[in-house]
């Protein structure tokens, strides 16, 4: 496989491993956080932990789309399915998300609690689309989740539908964005769940990157003294990423630098970028899982594209539910915790049985943890 | 209509019409259009000495093996798949090669298959014809007869155009036990080839991908490549055909009943480029999805290399490759070390297997 070959190459890695440990500092520490769920799964999924030295610390972040969604939000979907007798569009591992009352998508849909819900699981926002056009007489919401990544198809298919007229169809808008996440992290102080995280340095997304550029983290560098490396999603990409951030802290530097430069640039993507502030603006305030309320960390959709907005089409209202007492996703979320400092992990909470979201995703850490690194746990 | 099928009526007004024709409810119902069906399409293409005796249940020869009754294997499978014509095969070859592989995992001859169908209300009746068809030129290759079957019809919006059961019946060599608890440590894995070409083939046609090389599914028949490996290697612990779930979900059976823990090499296991490509496309992790043409096979570790040796020499093992060890683990953990050289499980799949989102 071309371009994807070389990027997993077993020689390349060790080497790199090797330069890795001959440059980590034996008499200190790294932490280094993967911000995004894509890297957590990668890191996994290659058994990337057992070519580092012991001295380094992957902490793995909140960047993984369906794990920071909090209850409410899944409610409100489940709503719209469930008693608005929409059809409920979404994208895939959104379906097993726990909900209020021992509910998901999933279980709406099987018609778990009497009656069922007619949720379709879509590969893009164009089954979406199509979805409405096959079904002109019933009302289509897509459930649209992730981070910037996945925001500008969100925005095509509202400006697709009013183009072509298509009044039946509306969107949930959850989008939530990257660089506010990281700030809130950086700026968490110690809670009572636990100190704040102390990392050294961040790995930056590879997708979300390509949209927004490496320019919106150089706030990291410059007010927290933190370097950043953007990394391509492959685990020749993330290894070189983490060689250089070792460098990075070695010599006190703190700086942005852009291991994925074969698809990220400074700007990034400006098309996709005006096409998102034509059709989105900045919401206030966002609940996300872990994080609880954080400013400007999500959009919602302008007032002149309002017809398209589920929840003011529909009149919802977004209703705080605490997440179950024993779940330790909002800490795992921040990095404070790793999924087998949870109580729960593995045993009452797994993949067929998620108490929490961070379970559900492959790019949780705990569903990245249990599917494949929890042999290490027994030792 | 039940059991054995026969020529219960003569001379219809018309002929079914295999071009235009449907599925109706009277087919399902028991009368003279069921017959039709019955005679005019299944008949037609599966039609053999016990079919046509018209029977509720056929009447076979109990088998023989040095002048003593031989032990019966019976495995049954039933068969729902989306689209039901998919590159390399159809639902109808596959209900055969499905069941006779389950038979041919035991270590057994297959000898006769039954079929259930369930026809939903509106499916075109060439394309079920097709389907018959294709069944029986499996079950001729494979050169066991279909000897009893049924059909019902349910109403349209009820079913998804056919559903496929099959079950079959086999002999077991004397002396052989294979069994998914008989894993011990040190033993050899092994797989007869390249792993995730029938699930690929599904979803690139679910999706409408396609490739510069196709990608088909490797539905086949394994009895042949079984017989092969029995006669060279008559310490086989355990056959067994990775099909939905993947190869992950078979060792992990495997590891679970035998009380062991297994590690692979990535390196090892055969991959065709283009499947590994799709699955990069789809999000798909190829251990984890069907195959239907292959097996997994373990034996004591001095076997190992005539095993592999003889099944390199079937058509349907030319790529077999020993992938990794069982090995003592109270946690039954499966394990690979990767390409990369790092550790890692590989577990069974949690609900489906779905796409990432970012």
């Amino acid at each position: 496989m071309k371009y994807i070959d070389e990027f997993r190459d077993g020689d390349l890695a060790r080497n790199l491993a090797q330069n890795i440990v001959a440059a980590a500092e034996p008499g200190r520490t790294y932490s280094f956080m993967e911000f995004c769920g894509g890297h957590t799964h990668a890191i996994s999924r290659y058994g990337l932990v057992d070519l580092l030295p012991r001295n380094l610390r992957m902490v793995h972040g909140p960047g993984c789309p369906v794990c920071v969604l909090p209850i409410g939000r899944i409610d409100m979907a489940i709503d719209l399915a469930l008693t608005r007798g929409a059809i409920l569009c979404t994208y895939a591992d959104t379906l097993r998300v726990p909900a209020s009352g021992g509910m998901s998508l999933m279980k709406a849909r099987a018609g778990t609690g009497g009656s069922c819900a007619d949720v379709r699981m879509v590969y893009s926002t164009r089954d979406a689309l199509q979805v409405a056009r096959d079904h002109p007489r019933r009302e289509v919401v897509f459930f649209a989740i992730g981070f910037e990544t996945t925001t500008p198809p969100t925005a095509l298919a509202i400006q697709q539908a009013q183009s072509e007229g298509l009044s039946n169809f509306s969107v949930l808008c959850c989008h939530v964005l990257t660089p506010a996440a990281i700030r809130t992290i950086l700026q968490s102080p110690e809670t009572e769940q636990g100190p704040a995280v102390a990392i050294d340095g961040l790995i930056g997304p590879a997708h979300v990157s390509t949209v927004i550029g490496s320019r919106p983290y150089e706030f990291v560098a410059a007010e927290f003294h933190k370097p950043v490396v953007i990394a391509g999603f492959e685990p020749l990409d993330l290894m070189q990423a983490i060689l250089m951030l070792v460098r990075q802290v070695n010599a006190g530097r703190a700086e942005v630098e852009n291991e994925f430069s074969r698809a990220v640039s400074r700007e990034g993507n400006l098309k996709a970028q005006a096409r998102v502030a034509e059709v989105f603006e900045l919401r206030r305030e966002f609940e996300w899982r872990g994080l609880a309320l954080v400013p400007h960390s999500a959009l919602q959709i302008r007032a002149q594209y309002a017809a398209f907005d589920a929840e003011r089409r529909f009149q919802l209202e977004y209703r705080f539910v605490p997440d179950n007492k024993a779940c330790e996703c909002g800490a795992i979320l921040r990095g404070v915790k790793r999924p087998q400092d949870c109580a729960i992990f593995g045993s009452v909470c797994s993949p067929e049985n998620p108490v929490g979201s961070c379970m559900v995703s492959s790019e949780g850490a705990c569903a990245a943890h249990y599917g494949y690194g929890r042999y290490q746990d027994r030792h | 209509m039940g059991g054995a099928q026969g020529k219960t009526r003569r001379g219809y007004a018309r002929p079914l019409d295999l071009t235009r024709g449907r599925v109706d409810l009277t087919h399902g119902s028991g009368g003279r259009a069921m017959a039709q069906l019955v005679e005019e399409l299944f008949a037609r293409f599966l039609g053999n000495e016990y079919l046509g005796q018209g029977n509720d249940g056929a009447v076979l020869p109990a088998p023989m093996l040095e002048g003593r009754p031989g032990r019966l294997v019976l495995s049954t499978d039933c068969h729902v798949v989306s689209p039901l014509f998919f590159p390399g095969g159809d639902i109808g070859c596959l209900s055969v090669h499905g069941t006779l592989n389950d038979v041919a995992m035991m270590g057994a001859t297959p000898l006769y298959l039954a079929a259930g169908f369930i026809l939903e209300e509106g499916y075109a009746l060439g394309d079920l014809a097709r389907i018959v068809e294709s069944m029986a030129n499996a079950a001729r290759a494979a050169g066991v007869p279909v000897v009893a079957g049924d059909t019902k019809v349910v109403e349209r919006g009820k079913g998804d155009g056919v559903f496929i059961t099959t079950t079959g019946v086999g002999v077991l060599p004397l002396g052989l036990e294979l069994g998914g608890g008989r894993a011990r440590p040190g033993d050899a894995v092994l797989v007869s080839g390249s792993i995730g070409d029938h699930g690929v083939a599904i979803m690139s046609k679910r999706e409408n991908l396609t490739f510069d090389a196709p990608i088909e599914s490797d539905t086949a028949a394994l009895h042949g490549l079984v017989a092969a490996m029995l006669a060279t290697c008559t310490d086989l612990r355990c056959l067994r055909d990775p099909t939905r779930g993947g190869l992950a979900a078979t060792l992990n059976e495997i590891a679970a009943q035998s009380g062991v823990g297994m590690m692979l090499q990535e390196r090892a296991i055969p991959l065709k480029p283009v499947v590994a490509a799709a699955c990069e496309l789809l999000g798909l992790d190829p251990l984890n999805v069907a195959n239907e043409g292959k097996l997994i096979a373990i034996c004591a570790p001095a076997d190992a290399p005539r095993l592999l040796a003889a099944m390199r020499a079937h058509p349907l093992g030319q790529d077999a490759a020993l992938i990794g060890v069982v090995i003592a683990d109270d946690h039954h953990f499966v394990q690979l070390t990767t390409a990369f050289g790092g550790r890692r499980i590989v577990d069974w799949l949690a609900g489906d297997q779905l796409p990432r989102i970012c």
